[in-house]
């Protein structure tokens, strides 16, 4: 079985279309690459796939391990899995990165019909989850991404994720903005944590990270549909050729289907 | 240094007190209690206090064990109060060097000096509230902090309440003396060691002398069946440095007023507050900061959390004279409404009157923000419990504002069972 397909999923914002129909399977211990130009609709599956509340799902399917993702509130989806690096990582002054974490790891502990942790034990937890993303304990006392630099909330986010320990975790534009060193960080900790039984959707804009992130497939989005997908060659391809090459290819293939359709 | 000893011990009261509780009962008769058309009480009806005669509070005793809970689990000094009365056995006989500390009407009785303090530096009219408390002036805590005394434990001003005051008032009043380049911090709790409907209608005139430093906690834990008004008027001397804390969750009615006067150049005021409400509770504070000399900062973060039917009421004033320039003036008061009957009625007030200042305000009131809530839902944790962690987030940022650990762990501890995570 595989662990995530998605079938002819079109989603709105308000009235706005953006997604218009997306297909995407994605097998445990893949790595698959999102790629496309702004406005084209990629960070808006990402965010439907977590069940943000700001889309309403129109039409399509998706399923995870067999079961309707979209039936889900986002905390179950969570508890099941699946984990979304946001591309703005909210910042919640008030609550500390420990007590957050905590909080979460033992949400899906708890879910998952596990014992929960008292700080003592989650601290020898956090340790060894530090380490991805070379932090030392103080970044604990933090509140929640408050004050932080861009870099340092993204890696916060790898370091949830390795604390939250997904099935299928999905990174949306994690690298933007990043510096090289925090790139490299960031790139590092998300493959220390790659194992056969969990798969990778990556959201990126530009195919830099792909040098760091290696994928298995790369799918282009434009205008709410992929318009192509390939392996990790396609990226190097795009980046040679630019967006518009499959930006018009799209609207060269919409044109001929049209043109089908009304034949 | 040295506890004073209790009114009926000392036995007699200087003759200048009987003059000023006569002014405070001539002013509260002139005055009357407080109506909406009052603009400082607009949003605070406090019929359920004028309308009904309350009696003295009856002595009662209370023990040590009972006090316990409420003690932070420190031996720190302290003036220990029951249903308005000094209570001596429960009062810290021993004191740290430099302080004076007991039962304000046997402080008078000993030391003639003090007359030109009580009820001189708080204007008797400042509310209606004032000068009923002014009329009825009798036991409350003197403290009084030598001369470059650098106090090492808080010092703990208790006023508990028990079952048997139903219907009956208290009017503790409060004499904070610190004087030049001095430290300390004191703390004040109104505790509640049963429900019942009375009253506590409380003065605190602080002091503060040149170049001291002043951290004064203020939590009111009453029953929610309470009534609480309390004003507490400060005045600070060059270079001082006054900071207040100011928590209020008990009380069907409680209303704070904090007024500082900065008397001199480079002095600073910081002003802390959080309110809970739930249910049919009125949580009123009214701040005033008096920017009176020039290079002289104040900074102000009022918090409230709001839930059921409850309402809050904030009113900050700062007034900037033409001559206080350079004053550097910020004030935020941010409230959060838990449900969609909860009100608040929040008034920022900044009259200035220099031209070279630095002065801001910011309100906000609200919902809890929706970004967060699905950040949150995001790593697993069940909306329910998001808005709680959220609610509780937005009281730690004021919470971590508390100096001492063990009042800061108190609170956070108190907030938390409110909120319920």
């Amino acid at each position: 079985m595989s662990m995530l397909e998605v079938k002819d999923l079109t989603a709105t914002a308000g009235e706005k279309e953006i997604l218009r129909g997306i297909s995407l399977t994605v097998n445990p211990g893949e790595v698959h690459a999102i790629m496309g130009p702004n406005g084209s609709g990629k960070s808006t599956l990402a965010q439907v796939l977590a069940g943000h509340p700001a889309y309403t799902v129109t039409g399509g399917q998706v399923l995870f391990e067999g079961e309707d993702l979209l039936d889900l509130e986002p905390e179950e989806r969570a508890q099941k899995g699946v984990f979304l690096a946001f591309q703005y990582p909210v910042e919640i002054p008030g609550v500390t990165n420990a007590y957050f974490l905590r909080a979460a790891y033992n949400e899906i502990r708890k879910a998952r019909g596990e014992e929960e942790l008292d700080p003592m034990d989650f601290l020898d937890v956090l340790e060894d989850k530090l380490k991805v993303v070379e932090w030392g304990p103080e970044i604990m006392q933090r509140f929640v991404n408050h004050g932080f630099s861009g870099g340092e909330k993204k890696r916060n986010e790898i370091l949830q994720m390795a604390v939250l320990q997904p099935r299928l975790a999905i990174l949306d534009e994690t690298d933007s903005g990043l510096d090289i060193d925090a790139l490299r960080i960031v790139a590092n900790g998300v493959n220390r944590l790659r194992r056969p039984d969990n798969a990778t959707i990556v959201v990126t804009h530009y195919q830099r990270l792909l040098n760091y992130i290696v994928p298995d497939f790369v799918h282009v989005l434009a205008n709410g549909r992929i318009v192509k997908s390939g392996g990790k060659e396609l990226a190097l391809e795009l980046e040679a050729r630019g967006y518009e090459w499959v930006s018009d290819k799209a609207v060269d293939e919409a044109a001929v289907g049209a043109a089908a359709g009304g034949r | 240094m040295t506890a004073v000893a209790s009114v009926v011990e000392s036995g007699i009261q200087p003759s200048w007190l009987a003059e000023v509780r006569r002014r405070g009962g001539e002013r509260f008769a002139d005055l009357g209690f407080p109506t909406s058309k009052d603009e400082d009480w607009r949003f605070t009806p406090v019929t359920p206090i004028s309308s009904r005669t309350f009696h003295a509070a009856p002595a009662a005793s209370v023990t040590q064990d009972e006090l316990a809970p409420f003690t932070f689990g420190q031996a720190w000094p302290r003036i220990v109060f029951v249903n308005g009365r000094h209570a001596p056995e429960l009062s810290s006989a021993e004191l740290p060097a430099g302080v004076t500390a007991g039962n304000l009407m046997a402080a008078l009785a000993q030391d003639s000096k003090l007359e030109c303090h009580v009820a001189r530096h708080i204007p008797l009219d400042a509310t209606p509230f004032v000068a009923q408390n002014t009329a009825h002036l009798g036991d409350g805590a003197y403290v009084h902090v030598a001369a470059g005394a650098d106090v090492p434990v808080p010092v703990h001003l208790v006023f508990a309440t028990t079952g048997e005051v139903e219907g009956a008032a208290a009017y503790p009043r409060n004499l904070i003396l610190v004087d030049r380049e001095a430290r300390v911090s004191i703390i004040e709790s109104y505790i509640s060691l049963a429900s019942a409907a009375y009253f506590n209608n409380v003065v605190n005139e602080v002091v503060v002398g040149e170049n001291a430093w002043v951290e004064h906690t203020r939590l009111q834990r009453e029953a929610e069946s309470a009534y609480h008004i309390g004003f507490t008027h400060v005045e600070q001397a060059r270079d001082s440095h006054y900071r207040n804390f100011s928590f209020a969750m008990g009380g069907a009615i409680a209303r704070h007023d904090l007024t500082c006067r900065l008397n001199a150049p480079n002095t600073e005021a910081l002003m802390y507050g959080l309110y809970l409400g739930r249910e049919q509770q009125l949580v009123d504070n009214h701040t005033t900061i008096h920017h009176d000399h020039p290079d002289c900062r104040s900074w102000e973060v009022y918090k409230g959390v709001l839930a059921d039917r409850s309402h809050g009421v904030f009113n900050g004033k700062i007034f900037v004279k033409p001559e206080a320039q350079k004053t550097d003036a910020k004030q935020t008061n941010r409230a959060l409404l838990l449900s969609e009957h909860a009100r608040i009625d929040t008034k920022p007030q900044l009259e200035i009157f220099a031209d070279d200042v630095k002065c801001t305000h910011g309100a906000t009131v609200g919902f809890l923000n929706d970004q967060m809530r699905f950040y949150l839902r995001s790593r697993g944790i069940p909306n329910e419990a998001a808005d709680k962690h959220l609610t509780y987030a937005f009281c730690a940022e004021v919470i971590a504002e508390v100096q001492q650990d063990a009042v800061r762990g108190e609170l956070d501890r108190l907030v938390r069972e409110r909120v319920g995570v």
